[in-house]
This record gives structure tokens, sequence and C-alpha cells, in this order.
């Protein structure tokens, strides 16, 4: 059948600069460039191009430009060029239309529409670079009070504390699962964690056995697969999530194609080389609130209550009630992740179309919380769009204990986000398994790229809270006053628990 | 409890902005003094306040009712004491009340009718506590009566307290005529002007008092924190979430003061990763667990009750606050001047560190200063 499908974008080369060198060539893991021998001229097969970026940045000589395609179908607001493609694609496949990443629509956004405080004459911004600016958190249950006896004249702490995790920054690393991600990304995650003082997820495809001596550092993900599951796993782990649901598929489970199950990947998955890597939409031994208090028992049992439990769960209609169950059958983590949350692979129409926009999940779910007084019981973790520090701040004021960031990691790493990590070939060795191309990621520069985005953004974070007269973390946690709606109608506003700017 | 409301927060703020002059003494031996020294050192302050509200707490007030609740109402209209006076009747024997003695001469702005009760709780269940008690039906005429407004609802104290600098509110109460062995004395400066009478400092409830000066930028979740227990907080002031701090934490949760004001204002992580094991760990356990109370950015506070006056600051130290020591005298103030100006030969005067409380308790004769060790010395 021949398609009717337009190349998306255009490759163009300035071949006054082109020096012949082919590192397109050999760059491309989509066969866009090859080079004509006999008339000595590299070109390229526009219609494979991604717009990955990979040949751009590599060209020794500047001498590659991608351009959209400028052919244009009439112009239509209903009928854009992004749906008639996907028409025709599903007219000549009869399938379903995957892609990567998250949501890239924009009217789901609301940090943009956000805006903070800071102080002025009657209280004293503070200067982070000469006072002290604490941005330490601890995730985990807390008791309603704490409980003290005078012994002889001394003060003798009776209460228990359960598990904590301690971050020195509020930004955690999101779950990317090894298989969807390369095993040098792994890694560079941990390592990163490991020297900034937080935490990296595994997702749900476990952990290599090479990479548990970072295991302090490591919130080891249990999901619907069960994949790498073992009683080494669960204890090597500083802290246990159960994923029930993610933000870029909610109610949907996942499929590693058994091409990706490498021999590595075969042994940390505990799955045979070459099969398909399936996880079943729910667990299949959670159908209800009671099962969850099992699984989440089951697990405290397994490492002796000596691990925090985080649940995962996708931003849906109803996550305040949701959430305010889970905290009661005994996450002491709730881990939410917002319609703009990222995936390996998603079926694009349950991407860009199911789910809560973060912002208005958390709002409601630390609201309620608070109205049912179990606040202090579970932390709450919010993942799904969080691509500045400026979204960090406002997560944090709006009620969050910290965030999650997964798109912005692999950004630091390289990644584009051209939304092709479905294919398993991204040509910056990110989201594939292939061994070949995922050496492209150097462990030790993808390291230092990612502690000096921790850095950065942990700097600009003590800037704006020194702004607002703020020097410890936890006094901006949940201080929705410092916050503030710019085009915002009177009931998102409410959801929100802001008042409109000016007011 | 709109109209209170409306009072209180007429701009329909987040919270009512405002700073202040402060000056607490305390005779640590219980022995009773005169308004003279306490109105000539918050006086001397004038400049810290701007006319919108001045007051006093006096401890050691009314010895010969010293078991029974004094209650201070101010009434905006008299259908609200009519709805009061039966609210109080239903729930308390009255076994005094008169309007409040005053001086009409005094230079202050549109005062309020106020009366003065002495009550005992009646019909109350056994296991019931008295306290909750009156608490409960204090903010039961505050919402429910459209106008009277209880200011003081301790035993053997009271709060005087109105728009007017200092000087001019004690002498509209007529505190020449008053002895207490602890005194407490505000000066406001707010940024708004509601010019309403329960809106001056101290804020009060049973017998404790704080005043404060400062602007607290955790509010929000300070308040939110609170709100979760059962605290609801109309005056949108960072006093009176000061005040329903220290109630939850020292009231109801029994905590001593050295450990509230490490909650309020908690060490470093710096200082408290340097500690010894023992304090380390506490240290660590109230940050997690009342991070919500961190009381963050500029306060001084000085809060009081039955047998014990507390002064702290914020944990950078951004308000003034300077302490002074004379025989069994202890003097808390926003500047050292005003202590010298009523003492001037003391045995020792000092600037407390940031989010080091200075307690005096009755009878102790001993001045509590809490140091944190480590590296802030």
């Amino acid at each position: 059948m021949k398609s009717y499908i337009e190349p998306e974008f255009i490759v163009e080369r300035d071949q006054d600069k082109c020096i012949r060198c082919k590192v397109c060539v050999n760059q491309c893991t989509y066969d866009t460039h090859y080079y004509d021998s006999e008339d000595d001229i590299v070109c390229s097969h526009d219609e494979n191009c991604v717009n990955c970026h990979r040949c751009v940045v590599f060209c020794p000589t500047r001498a590659i430009n991608i351009k959209r395609n400028p052919t244009q179908y009439t112009e239509n607001q209903n009928w854009s060029r992004e749906v008639i493609t996907a028409v025709k694609n599903q007219a000549e496949t009869g399938g379903i239309i995957l892609t990567g990443m998250g949501c890239d629509k924009p009217y789901y956004t609301y940090w943009d529409r956000i805006l903070l405080n800071a102080s002025q004459v009657t209280n004293p911004s503070i200067d982070p670079l000469r006072e002290p600016m604490e941005i330490r958190t601890f995730l985990g249950c807390k008791p309603d009070k704490l409980d003290l006896e005078l012994e002889s004249n001394d003060l003798v702490l009776m209460t228990k504390l359960a598990p904590q995790l301690r971050v020195e920054t509020p930004i955690l690393f999101s779950a990317l699962s090894y298989g969807a991600v390369s095993f040098n990304v792994h890694q560079a995650l941990a390592r990163a964690a490991t020297e900034y003082g937080t935490f990296m997820n595994t997702g749900e495809g476990g952990l290599d056995r090479r990479l548990y001596k970072y295991g302090d550092h490591v919130i080891v993900q249990v999901a619907s697969g069960r994949f790498g599951v073992s009683p080494d796993y669960l204890n090597v782990g500083a802290a246990i999530e159960i994923k029930i649901g993610q933000g870029a598929k909610p109610g949907i489970g996942g499929h590693l194609p058994g091409e990706k199950v490498t021999e590595d990947i075969s042994r940390t998955r505990m799955i045979p080389t070459g099969t398909d890597a399936l996880s079943p939409a729910p667990q299949h031994d959670i159908y209800s609130i009671e099962d969850l208090r099992q699984l989440i028992y089951a697990l405290k049992e397994e490492t002796d209550y000596t691990k925090p439990v985080s649940v995962k769960i996708a931003a849906v209609h109803n996550s305040a009630a949701i959430a305010s169950g889970m905290v009661r059958a005994g996450a002491d983590i709730i881990a939410l992740d917002g319609v703009r949350g990222a995936t390996g692979a998603a079926p694009r129409i349950i991407r860009d179309n199911v789910g809560v926009p973060i912002e208005l999940a958390l709002a409601s779910v630390d609201q309620r919380l608070r109205e049912e007084g179990i606040r202090n019981k579970a932390s709450i973790l919010v993942a799904g769009g969080i691509k500045n520090s400026g979204d960090v701040v406002k997560a944090i004021a709006l009620g969050a204990d910290a965030v999650y960031i997964g798109t912005a990691a692999l950004v630091a790493m390289g990644c584009t986000v051209c939304q092709k990590c479905h294919t398993g070939k991204c040509p910056w060795g990110i989201a594939t398994p292939d061994p070949w191309i995922s050496k492209r990621v150097n462990p030790d520069i993808a390291t230092r790229r990612l502690v000096n985005l921790l850095s950065g953004w942990s700097h600009e974070i003590k800037e704006m809270m020194g702004g607002m007269g703020i020097n410890a973390i936890e006094s901006l946690r949940g201080n929705r006053l410092m916050l503030r709606g710019v085009g915002l109608t009177e009931t998102e506003l409410k959801v929100l628990g802001i008042k409109m700017a000016g007011d | 409890m709109n109209t209170i409301t409306t009072l209180n927060n007429p701009y329909g703020e987040d919270k009512v902005i405002d700073a202040c002059g402060l000056f607490g003494m305390m005779d640590l031996t219980g022995r009773r003094f005169g308004s003279k020294a306490p109105v000539k050192a918050i006086s001397n302050m004038h400049e810290r306040g701007n006319g919108l509200g001045g007051g006093f707490a006096v401890y050691g007030l009314y010895p010969q009712h010293k078991d029974d609740y004094a209650f201070h109402i101010m009434y905006l209209n008299r259908e609200s004491k009519e709805r009061a006076d039966r609210l109080l009747a239903q729930s308390f024997d009255v076994l005094h009340a008169e309007e409040m003695p005053v001086n009409l001469a005094a230079n202050v702005w549109n005062p309020p009718m106020i009366w003065r009760y002495f009550l005992q709780p009646k019909n109350i269940a056994e296991n019931q506590s008295h306290d909750e008690y009156v608490v409960r039906n204090v903010m039961r005429i505050n919402t429910d009566t459209c106008g009277a407004f209880v200011f003081s609802s301790g035993k053997n104290m009271g709060v005087f307290k109105g728009v007017g600098f200092p000087e001019d509110i004690a002498e509209y109460f007529c505190l020449g005529e008053y002895e207490g062995y602890l005194w407490v004395c505000h000066g406001r400066f707010p940024t708004n002007t509601p010019g309403w009478w329960g809106g001056a400092h101290p804020f009060n409830i049973l017998d404790w008092t704080v005043v404060h000066n400062g602007e607290l930028s955790s509010y929000g979740i300070n308040r939110r924190y609170l709100e979760m227990y059962g605290y609801n907080c109309t005056m949108q002031t960072d006093t009176e979430v000061m005040a329903y701090a220290l109630d939850l934490l020292m009231r109801k949760q029994k905590l001593p003061m050295e450990v509230v004001a490490r909650i309020m204002a908690p060490p470093l992580w710096i200082e408290i990763d340097n500690m010894e094991p023992k304090e380390k760990h506490l240290c660590t356990m109230l940050r997690q667990c009342y991070s919500s109370l961190l009381m963050n950015g500029p306060f001084t506070i000085i809060a009081a009750h039955n047998g014990e006056m507390i002064g702290l600051t914020d944990r950078i130290k951004l308000r003034p606050l300077t302490a002074g020591i004379k025989g069994s005298m202890l003097y808390l103030s926003s500047e050292e001047a005003s202590i010298h100006l009523v003492s001037p030969h003391l045995d020792k005067v000092w600037s407390p560190r940031g989010g080091e409380p200075v307690i005096g308790r009755l009878k102790t004769l001993k001045t509590v200063e809490v140091l944190t060790p480590g590296v802030r010395k």
C-alpha cells in the first residue's frame, strides 16, 4: 500500500559546509542520512527524520538544519496536520498510534498561570548567599505529636518515628524502568542521586545488581508485572514504591517488546531473553483498597518495617478520595503523577486525553488530607510536568513535600523530547536497550550533568525562598498564601485554593 | 461572627500585618507591683507604635477571685450584651459582674462598652475539662452574639487593651489602681487601620497571653496546620497563630517551653548535624514532626501565663529582644533603653540569641536561658 503520509521534517544540508565526514550517517539510528559515493555527497531520507537533533549537535561544521515540513494541508483548526496524519496512519496500519514522553498540548498546564510572592518592607527578604537557606526534607509518616518524659532533669523521647527518607533537595528522579532506558542511564541516575543526597526510582524493571551499591539512594518499584522483584531487591532500596498507575497512561498496562529484552535486562527483570514483558493494567492482587493494604504490609513485613512504602497513582478524577484511602491503608508516601507525566511508550490517545493536571490533583489531595486530619500520616510526591525550579517551588507551596522529575532528567542527559522513545532507537542512547547505541550515554558525563541540574535548581529554589523571607522549606510547604493565580476562573482558583493576583 | 471578622479584617486580607514595641517585667518572687514602671517603659517606645493599638496583660491581678474565671468583654451594641449575658447565665454561675471602671478623659478613640465578670462553670460533666469548657464558651460568644468579644478569660489575670497609644490605654483603664507580679505591655503599628479595640494586643485565651512583633512568612502553613487541629483563625493575625500554636503545644500536648522554642524557632540543620547524638535525635525529630509550626520570618514574642513569662525571637533574630535582671526582677523589651529607664542599675543585661528563649518562672528565682550548643557561639 502506498503511504499517503508526508515527511514531518525536512533536513537541510549546507553542501558548502558539509565535509563528507559522515558523522550524521553514523549517528542517526533511523537511517535518515546516507552517503552517495558516486557523487561524493551526503543526502537524507526526510521521511525517516524524527527531529532528535543528534546530527545537528554532532555535525562538526554545523551544516545541518532541520525544519518542519513547510508543505501544509489547507489551513483548518480542526483538521490539523497532526489529526490528518493520525487518521492516515491508522487507515494504513489498523493499529493504535504509539508515542513517547508526556502530553504535548499546552492547555493542561497551570504552573504558568500561578505567580509567587516576595517580601517587601514589612518583612525582610533573605539573601541565600549570606544566610543559611534550608531545603532538606524528610519523606514518610509523621506522628501528630511527640511524647516527651522528664527523667532526672533530662528530656527523653518516648515516640518512635516511622522510617523516613532524607532528601537534601526536594527533587527526586522519577520512575524510569530498566529496559525502557539503558543501563548507563540507570547508573547515572543512581550515581547523581547518591552524590546529591536524593533518590532515583527504579521504575518497574528491577535494579541491575551492579547498581545495588547505590541502594541507599534508590526507591525500588513494585508494579503489576512484578519484574525483578525479589527479597534482595526489596531490601536493597531505601524505600519501596507500589505502582498503581502512571500519569501518561492511567488505567493502562505496559508492554516491553521481546526484542528489547536483552540478556542483562532479562537477568534483572527475571524473565527469559527475548520474551515480551507485559505489565497488566491493574495489579492482579489489588482489586480494592483492602487489597492494597495487604500488599503494603506484605512489603513492610518483608523489609522489617525499616523502609517507607510509597504508593504511586495517576491523577484521576477522584484522586483525593483515593489518596485518603491509601493513607489509611498504610502508605507512607503518596506519589501523584499528573496528565503531563511522561512514558517510554503509550497510546497517544490515552496520553493526551486521560487524567488530571497535577496542579489540580495535588491541591485537592493536600486539602482533603488536611480536612481529614491525616496530612501528617503521609508525604506527597508529585510528578508529571515539572519543568523548572519555579514549578518545584509552586508545587511545594501548593502542598507537595517534594517532586519527581523524569523528562527534565532525561533532557539533562541529552534528550530533546522528540517523543519517539517507543521505537527503542533513541539516537541519544537514552531510551534504548541497544548496547551499541546506549554507549552514547557516558555515565560519568551524564552523572555530572544530572548533578549540575539538581544544583542549579536547588540554588534557584533558595533564591525564591529567600525572596519570600523563608529560610526553611517546611515553611513553604502548603503555604498557599505565597501563590496567586492569573487568567484562572473562580472555580479553578477555588480548586487550587489560591487567590487571584492583585487580590 | 461576621461582625467580628469584618472588624478584624476589613479589607478581607489573607492576614493583617503589623509591627510593634514589646515590654514585659516579672517579679520572680511573686511580689505584686503597680503600673508605674511598665507604663513608663512602654511609653518610652512610643515611636514603635502608631496609636492604633496598645494593651497590657497583668498577672496576679485578682487575688480575691483567684479561682474564678475573669472575663473582660467588649460590646459593640446593647443587643450583643443581652445575648452574651444570656449565654453566660446558661453556662456559668456569675459571681460578680460590673462595668469596667474607665477614665473617660483619656485620649483614646471610640471606646466600646466594656464589662468584667467573675465566673464559675456550671452544669458540666464530671470528666470534662473546665478549661476546654471555657474555651468553647469564649468562641461561642465571640462568634454567635454579633458584637460581643471576650478579650480576657483567665484566672487571676486580666487583659486591658484598645485603640490608642499604650500610655493612653493605661490611663483609660485606670491601671494605676491595679497590681500584679507580671506585666506584659504592647504598642502596636498596624499597616492598615481597622480601629477595632479587639484587634489590639495582647491576644488572650484562658490565662495565656501573647504579644508579638513581626510578620510570619510561614503564616499560610502555620494556619493550615492549626486548622487541622480544630483552631479557627478568625483574626488573620500572626499573634493569633502564635497563641494557638502555644495552646496546642503547651496546654494540650504538655510540651515544655524549652522544647516549644525548638519547634517555633529550631536550630539550623548545620547546627543539629554537629550536636551530641541525643540532642541531635531530639532536634531532628522535632523538626520532622512539627515542621509546619516553624515560625518563619521575623518575630519577637513575649508569651505569659500564670507563673511564667517567656521571650523568644525567630531563628535568625530579625526582630529585637533584650533581657535584663535586677534582683528578683526579670525584664524583656524590644529596646534596651526602656529597661534602663525603669531600672538603671541592672545586675545583668543581654541580647538573647535568635531562637533561644528567655524563661522566667515564679518562685524559682531563676531565669532560664536555653543556649543551643554548637556553631552559633
